[in-house]
């Protein structure tokens, strides 16, 4: 570290224009259920969940549609009440186009609840209680990761993690839905963390806010002033402090370790959203089943936070937002640096958008790409340290190891360097690219490994059955010795041919 | 003893066996794509050239000068040669398979090294000592070494770049090794 | 003269014994990479590399005989690693990867004749006789060693189905 690093620190991040405003200043609204609802069986990091009900059923608000599949994986209920048409593939909100499974939900404009208990004092519960009904709530990171929740909640609580970070830094531009959240629901916040502490076993809470939403901090502080153990913690706006491992050093000090976990530091990180839905989930007993959207970009009429089902289409959000003010040059959902370009907007919303951005031309900036001129911009813009320019060059060499080597694995995608970048490389995609490749490198090799072992196990089955193939005519033959032996040799012959004549 | 040293700087540095003699070009163009293999290489010459210079000096002085059979330098030169890569090799097959399998064939073909038997008979013209033999055979197997590997470096900077189709693979590795020849003629300015 | 071919013979022997004692201490008793090779290759025994099962490859490839590639279900992924454990060179171009394979099974052209099950050396096929059969996807290695013991052609191979989870983003294109 050189000595204008130990003086000034070392100058990461961006500071994009953030355009939060005047969506973020707007009221929430609240979408009315539309029609029909599509929801996705993968809104969850791991394992897609498998569906537990049958076309034609009629179901109730909140009542379970599927359940979770294999260790990481979430639960996902009803958003409203209704009829299920169909189980089938639909357009998954991802870049690929690629089909999705999803349940097809006729709402039937009754939007009645399921019977569900809340509980009234939870901290007479023992932690894991906590963590099983949060799990039984389907409710998953918001931030955008989409992890499990409950899984999150019951492994910290097993690390004895002592630090609960709560991420309200929404550092992405654009995005407001947290900023409003916080505004709006600063109580169901503070008392969801009350209840992540308690199922965690962590002591204190540090709810990192990014200063440029001053509103947030300001109710936040009101409504934590009571729990001293809860602290409200602004932090300069760059991006990307709402990244894990950026707003952790921030707030604590700790750095976690390359490929290590914020476990590693004692500490576990939740986004304020989540506090939000474990506070739904264990005061009211409601599952996850609508979510804070932030509708916002150059396109729309009517920039805002709108409360959306999840399931409904994207294009029934865009109109209910107010409609488009003219074609957009892309659709994004989630923020602009690390959100997914939507290839169509008859896609679902799921548990992670946490936006959906009709961006136009300007914004999007389209701009012909230019040889590297090794200026280091990357470099220095980088959060994690690398050398973004190093990394691309070995990716487009082919050369993953040596993008390896160079730190690819130390990439959050945070998108900083091509953000900076002069020569207008997208260099975020080459990052992605390469862990793509490496990921399915991976499960290659998780494939020979696991076939080696179903060839040997046929192997020892064929040698088993040869063996016992061989102990049984073995048996039989001193068997028959032994009869041979035991009866009188006059009965012999006549024992033999009774068996032939009665199958004959 | 500081006359040692100094025949060891010059002979890597200033009179490099590669760069100025431009003596045993085959193995610096052909295992030089990457570090590992250049390291391995340049430690088997290395190996090679040292024992090659002590004993084409004793064979120099107590054979070939007493008997007055200097037309035979050449040929007993390569036999000693010939038998030192033939142990190296059998050497590094034992100790280090991977090795092996890398330096392929450039392994036996250090035998026509021409830095190799160049280094033994410049050893017997400049009429050194047996000690100033193997000093001047282990400087110029380190130049050796030293180029090898800093070209190896930089070709494998060069094979992430985008090279002009035209220049791709040896023409460029050509032009490159020719660069490093002219930045290494500036040790001539060394005074020592 | 005479000193010349005296000293030259007598180099040469000596030089020649020397050699001949330094062959003894560090002869290689066996090729060391065929375990090391065996244990990349899927251990299947599928028989596509024209050898005589995963051993036989392994060796042929040690002995320099055979390319690190010559494994077809092994795909790309096998041939980079032998290559690495080998020090050799591979020219990626020449590997026939076309992606991960399945056997798959037409149903209504099963029979139920258990032959495909026979020869899956995986035992990823399932069935009884007249029954329609059908692959486990998870355990099938796509070795294609049914499909030629199929007597009705319910058997072929197709490419695994890109999902979701296996979706890799493109390489961008280079400017």
């Amino acid at each position: 570290m050189g000595l204008m690093e130990k003086l000034f620190g070392r100058d990461w991040g961006i500071h994009p224009d953030d355009h939060k405003r005047p969506a973020a200043d707007a009221v929430t609204r609240t979408m009315p259920v539309p029609e029909r609802l599509f929801v996705s069986l993968s809104q969850h990091l791991g394992a897609p969940a498998r569906p537990v009900v049958l076309v034609g059923q009629k179901v109730r608000k909140g009542e379970r549609l599927a359940d979770p599949q294999g260790a990481v994986s979430a639960a996902i209920h009803a958003p409203t009440s209704g009829t299920i048409t169909a189980i089938g593939e639909i357009p998954a909100p991802h870049p690929s186009g690629l089909p999705v499974l999803a349940i097809t939900l006729e709402a039937d404009g009754l939007d009645a609840w399921a019977d569900l208990e809340g509980l009234n004092d939870p901290f007479l519960l023992p932690p894991a209680e906590i963590s099983k009904k949060v799990a039984e709530a389907g409710v998953v990171g918001l931030g955008g990761a989409t992890f499990p929740a409950a899984l999150k909640l019951s492994l910290s609580e097993k690390a004895k993690v002592t630090t609960l970070v709560m991420n309200g830094g929404e550092c992405e531009p654009y995005l407001s839905c947290d900023d409003r959240l916080m505004r709006d629901s600063a109580a169901a916040i503070v008392d969801g963390i009350g209840l992540m502490l308690h199922a965690t076993g962590a002591t204190q809470a540090l709810v990192g806010i990014e200063d440029n939403k001053p509103e947030a901090i300001a109710a936040m502080q009101q409504a934590a002033a009571a729990q001293p153990h809860i602290r409200i913690c602004p932090v300069p706006a760059r991006y990307p402090m709402g990244s894990e491992k950026q707003l952790v050093q921030e707030l604590t000090g700790h750095e976690i370790p390359a490929d290590g976990r914020p476990g590693d530091v004692g500490v576990v990180v939740h986004n304020v959203g989540t506090a939000w839905a474990v506070h739904q989930a264990i005061r009211f007993g409601r599952p996850l089943v609508a979510r804070l959207i932030t509708v916002n970009g150059g396109c729309v009429a009517q920039p805002g936070n709108i409360m959306v089902p999840l399931g409904t289409l994207v294009e029934e959000v865009l109109a209910f937002a107010g409609g488009l003010n003219s074609a957009p040059a892309r659709l994004v959902m989630g923020g602009p640096m690390m959100g997914m370009s939507l290839p169509q907007a008859r896609v679902p919303v799921v548990k992670g958008s946490s936006g959906i951005l009709a961006l136009s031309a300007a914004e999007v900036a389209e701009r012909t790409e230019e040889p590297c001129i090794r200026c280091a911009t990357c470099v220095g813009a980088c959060p994690m340290g690398l050398l973004p320019l190093d990394m691309a060059r070995h990716i487009q060499a082919n050369d993953l190891k040596g993008a390896v080597k160079t730190g690819l694995k130390d990439c959050i995608a945070c998108g900083c360097c091509a953000y900076v970048c002069p020569a207008h490389i997208p260099l975020v995609q080459y990052f992605s690219h390469a862990k793509g490749e490496l990921s399915a490198q991976e499960r290659e090799k998780l494939r020979q490994e696991s076939n080696r072992k179903l060839a040997q196990s046929r192997a020892q089955r064929l040698e088993r059955e040869a063996r016992e193939k061989a102990e049984a005519a073995a048996r039989r033959k001193a068997e028959r010795a032994a009869q041979a032996a035991a009866t009188p040799e006059s009965q012999a012959p006549s024992n033999l041919p009774a068996p032939q004549g009665a199958t004959a | 003893m500081s006359e040692l040293i100094l025949l060891l700087i010059s002979t890597a540095l200033v009179n490099n066996v590669v760069l100025i003699k431009f003596l045993g070009l085959c193995p610096s163009m052909g295992v030089s794509k990457s570090m590992d293999s250049a390291l391995g290489m340049g430690m088997a010459t290395t190996f090679v050239i040292t024992l090659a210079a002590g004993a084409s000096w004793m064979l120099e002085h107590w054979l070939l000068v007493p008997y007055e059979l200097g037309f035979l330098r050449i040929l007993t030169f390569i036999l000693v040669i010939a038998a030192v890569v033939q142990f190296t090799e059998m050497f590094v097959k034992k100790t280090s398979p991977g090795l092996y399998r890398s330096l392929g064939i450039y392994l036996p073909l250090i035998t026509t090294n021409c830095a190799v038997l160049g280094v033994a008979l410049l050893n017997v013209q400049q009429g050194f000592s047996f000690f100033k033999s193997l000093a001047y055979g282990f400087g110029s197997a380190l130049g050796f070494t030293l180029v090898l590997m800093i070209f190896a470096g930089l070709r494998e900077r060069i094979a992430l770049a985008r090279v002009p189709v035209a220049f791709n693979g040896t023409p460029i590795a050509f032009i490159t090794i020719s660069l490093l020849a002219l930045a290494f003629m500036g040790f001539s300015g060394l005074n020592i | 003269m005479i000193a010349a071919i005296l000293s030259l013979t007598i180099l040469g022997a000596a030089l020649g014994l020397i050699l001949g004692i330094a062959g003894r201490f560090l002869a290689v008793e066996s090729n060391p990479f065929v375990d090391e090779v065996e244990a990349l290759l899927p251990g299947t025994n599928c028989g596509q590399c024209g050898f005589p099962g995963c051993s036989g490859a392994a060796a042929a490839i040690a002995a320099g005989s055979a390319p690190a590639s010559c494994c077809p279900p092994g795909g790309k992924t096998t041939a980079v690693a032998i290559a690495e454990k080998m020090g050799l060179a591979l020219d990626l171009a020449a590997v026939a990867d076309t992606g991960p394979k399945l056997a798959t099974i037409a149903e209504d052209l099963c029979i139920g004749c258990c032959r495909c099950i026979k020869n899956c050396p995986t035992d990823a096929i399932l069935g009884a006789p007249k029954q329609i059969h059908n692959v486990l996807k998870e355990a099938c290695t796509g070795c294609s060693a049914c499909i030629d013991h199929c007597p009705t052609e319910a058997l072929v191979m197709q490419p695994v189905p890109i999902t979701l989870q296996h979706w890799v983003m493109p390489k961008p294109l280079a400017a």
